[in-house]
């Protein structure tokens, strides 16, 4: 019988979180933002129908990046946690930091237990209650091996995060008009080189106003007039 | 019952348990999702339980999927929850809902009526449940009109709710002491919308303002 070979513990992690790095690279990247009535979130997806935003629960939204398999079975799964939370207790005790954290088990598991690891980032973003306090807008960024980062204003993900970082943050304004937002982050997301379309994007709001369930969708003639 | 512009769905705020009225704010009228409704007769309990758990399928169905059942299968999703309720149907937990909703497909109003053990049957006019049913769709049958519009369906709806309440015990009438009145909602295009209480207790008003005239100038 063969022995196998020994392979340090640190090699085996670094080599899954490079693995798992590289094919986040891939995909392409989203930038989630407060803006004067909530949280808006732009991707990067020519795709009309394969979403990477959806909505999860009344205030409460997701985006994904890297395999589109894995983060929409992380996206059903969250739906169907919080669905059955309210349903069991109620609507006000559905909230993103237990779905954020729900999610970071699931992908840390994975992570040192599986021989794949999950190849994505995830957000979960939340609105606040009601008022228009956009500092209690939450926004969790959870990594593929179950890092939790709690963002404040933005969230950026996706393997070219470093850059798109850097472009957002220079004069990044809270709290503009939906218009103004979108445009600042296709403006990150495309960088200096290129420039995007509306074709070229999928949005979304989580947006105070729009009745219980928040989440919306900006589609065709409504983003069009609204890119630059 | 369907009007012009799409459906309409009323029920009366009484419960009871035997001969007492045991609650009077009652709601039997349910959003079930932005362009559909759900109205409830028999166990309260269970009826509600099942009014909340269809809610839940139609916007889980909704979010997971990325768009909403077709009329007729929101309908089929009701079925099969009475179906489930039937063991506890016979042992007396009835429950028998009315389905109503906007066919984005069709562009029109649809309703469905239920038996207990999940049967499914469309009615192009009206329907009605609950024990003032009887009583209620005589009135609808002798005041519909087709193609009427919004306002005289809420009259309708109203009058006929009336005259349930007028005969049957378990059908609460227009309480203007406590000024409890039925709830009506219309579903169109625009979706679910449930009228506010003074409109429904202006009407209900001036039904009853017109039935006592009748009474006393004869």
């Amino acid at each position: 019988m063969s022995t196998p070979f020994y392979v340090a513990p640190e090699q085996v992690m670094k080599d899954r979180a490079d693995y798992a790095r590289k094919g986040i690279a891939r995909g392409r990247s989203l930038i989630a933002s407060t803006y004067e009535d909530g949280i808006v979130i732009v991707a990067e997806n020519p795709s009309n129908t394969l979403h990477k935003v959806s909505e999860i629960y009344d205030r409460i939204g997701f985006a994904g990046v890297g395999r589109y398999n894995e983060f929409d079975q992380l996206r059903i799964q969250g739906i169907r946690h919080a669905d059955l939370k309210g349903f069991n207790y109620s609507r006000y005790d559905v909230d993103a930091l237990s779905l954020a954290n729900q999610y970071a088990q699931i992908l840390g598991q994975t992570f040192t237990n599986e021989m794949k690891p999950m190849e994505v980032e995830i957000l979960v973003a939340e609105i606040a209650e009601d008022g228009d306090d956009s500092n209690q807008d939450q926004f969790f960024h959870i990594l593929y091996d179950g890092t939790v980062f709690d963002r404040d204003q933005y969230a950026i993900l996706g393997g070219d995060a470093d850059a798109i970082t850097a472009r957002l943050e220079d004069g990044f304004e809270a709290r503009l008009a939906v218009g103004a937002a979108i445009q600042q982050a296709q403006a990150a997301l495309a960088g200096p080189d290129r420039a995007l379309v509306a074709g070229d994007l999928e949005v979304a709001v989580l947006a105070r106003g729009n009745g219980r369930r928040t989440f919306r969708r900006i589609v065709e003639d409504e983003l069009a007039g609204l890119v630059s | 019952m369907r009007y012009d512009e799409g459906v309409l769905i009323a029920g009366d705020r009484r419960a009871t348990s035997g001969n007492l009225i045991s609650y009077r704010t009652m709601q039997k009228v349910f959003p079930s999702d932005r362009h559909s409704a759900v109205a409830i007769a028999g166990a309260a309990g269970a009826a509600v339980e099942m009014v909340r758990l269809f809610q839940l399928q139609l916007e889980h169905y909704e979010k997971v999927e990325g768009k909403e059942l077709s009329l007729e299968g929101k309908a089929a999703q009701l079925s099969q929850m009475l179906r489930q309720n039937l063991p506890a149907a016979r042992a007396g937990m009835v429950v028998v809902p009315l389905f109503a909703g906007y066919d984005l497909r069709t562009n029109t109003g649809r309703l469905f009526q239920f038996d207990i053990s999940g049967g499914r049957y469309e009615e192009l006019e009206y329907g009605s449940t609950g024990s003032g049913s009887l009583h209620a769709a005589t009135a609808l049958k002798l005041g519909y009109r087709r193609d009427q519009g919004r306002d005289s369906a809420v009259d309708l709806a109203i009058e006929a709710l009336y005259v349930a309440a007028d005969e049957d015990s378990a059908t609460g009438g227009p309480d203007f002491i406590r000024n409890l009145f039925p709830i009506v909602a219309t579903v169109t295009s625009a979706g679910y919308v449930q009228l506010e209480d003074d409109e429904v207790r202006e009407r209900s008003q001036s039904l009853v303002d017109e039935l006592t005239s009748r009474n006393t100038s004869a």
